[in-house]
């Protein structure tokens, strides 16, 4: 039973990478669980935390490898969720941006399913049996997150003038965010030369394809391509991670080892 | 709004067992895609089914249930319709 309000993860790149894909799934899954009894449909209401918990599943997965890697004794993928702060998750900033409208939603959905759902493809081919294992199981879930979101924008885009207007702000407001998931350091690039993570450069044309063939659709314009925000990689957040992570950790920090 | 608008279907799943699609429930959607998404999302989510049907609501023609004695009433003493007189062999196994 965890007794400490917070814990140091070692830096070492295996960790490093396997967190970054953890916090990606975790912080979206947090979000999109916001959605829960909020949603505009019934049935969008079950269809989204249901997407919530096919990535809350892959985090836990990989957490349970990070604890593995980790080494530190007794620690569990609990630790890793509820005890790192802020500077410490690695998740991407578009994965932690508001739910705002649900055309924002649906965007930034569409935006991180693109990457990831080639990015598991891939993965499964890693030379770590561990990450190619979860790989395997994501992609499925990853190929139906890029269906069910980009079958939404089509329709928002190519909706309502202001179901296109909605749209096509948050496009707009998110495209900022999206150079990041291509990013690398120079650790995660030794693990891609060791065949262990996937070179997301190689998932480049993938991706637009995918998103030019929704936007095409959804009679959406695509944004120029500019200055790209980052930092999350390296722990550098908005603030919208904070409050996120005030929800998820208060309990824990609160009453340390707390269990029901 | 334009909620009340927004088609009613009806969903269809044959479970892995099962032989015959069977009627589950409804759910609103817009088209028939986005129906199928949404029978998928909200009537599979403990594995009941490998495949799925949407129809639209409308699309279905019902008996009325003010003509339930006149539609049904007289079946209920033909029971000599029943196949229930034969001794079925042991080798048969379910029927």
């Amino acid at each position: 039973m965890a007794t400490t309000t917070s814990i140091e993860v070692p830096d070492t790149p295996l960790l490093g990478y396997v967190l970054r894909r953890a916090d990606d799934a975790l912080v979206l899954g947090h979000r999109l669980s916001e959605w829960c009894g909020h949603a505009p449909t019934l049935e969008e209401d079950i269809a989204l935390p249901n997407i919530a918990l096919d990535l809350i599943g892959q985090a836990r997965s990989l957490y349970q490898y990070a604890a593995e890697i980790d080494g530190t004794p007794g620690r569990t993928e609990d630790d890793f969720a509820y005890l790192r702060d802020v500077g410490q998750y690695r998740n991407c900033l578009l994965v932690e941006q508001p739910n705002g409208d649900f055309a924002a939603t649906v965007v930034r959905q569409v935006l991180y399913s693109a990457f990831i759902d080639p990015y598991w493809r891939t993965a499964i081919g890693s030379k770590d049996a561990t990450l190619a294992a979860v790989a395997a199981k994501s992609a499925k879930e990853s190929a139906y997150h890029v269906r069910h979101a980009g079958e939404w924008l089509i329709r928002l885009g190519d909706g309502t003038a202001e179901s296109h207007r909605r749209a096509q702000a948050a496009l707009d407001d998110l495209w900022l965010f999206t150079g990041e998931l291509f990013e690398v350091d120079a650790t995660e690039r030794a693990l891609i030369a060791a065949g262990i993570a996937v070179d997301p450069e190689t998932l480049r044309a993938e991706w637009n394809r995918t998103v030019d063939e929704i936007l095409a659709e959804a009679t959406l314009t695509r944004p120029v391509d500019g200055w790209m925000q980052s930092g999350g990689r390296s722990g550098r957040h908005s603030e919208h991670l904070g409050y996120i992570l005030a929800d998820l950790q208060h309990l824990q920090r609160t009453y340390p080892g707390a269990t029901w | 709004m334009s909620e009340a608008k927004i088609p009613l279907w009806e969903v269809f799943i044959r479970s892995r067992t099962g032989l015959a699609h069977k009627h589950v429930g409804s759910l609103h959607a817009a088209d028939a895609t986005m129906a199928l998404q949404a029978a998928r999302d909200v009537y599979t989510r403990r594995g009941e089914g490998l495949s799925v049907w949407v129809v639209p609501s409308a699309a279905i023609v019902a008996s009325d249930p003010s003509e339930k004695d006149m539609m049904f009433e007289p079946t209920g003493t033909k029971i000599y319709r029943h196949p229930t007189f034969y001794e079925v062999p042991e080798e048969v196994g379910h029927m």
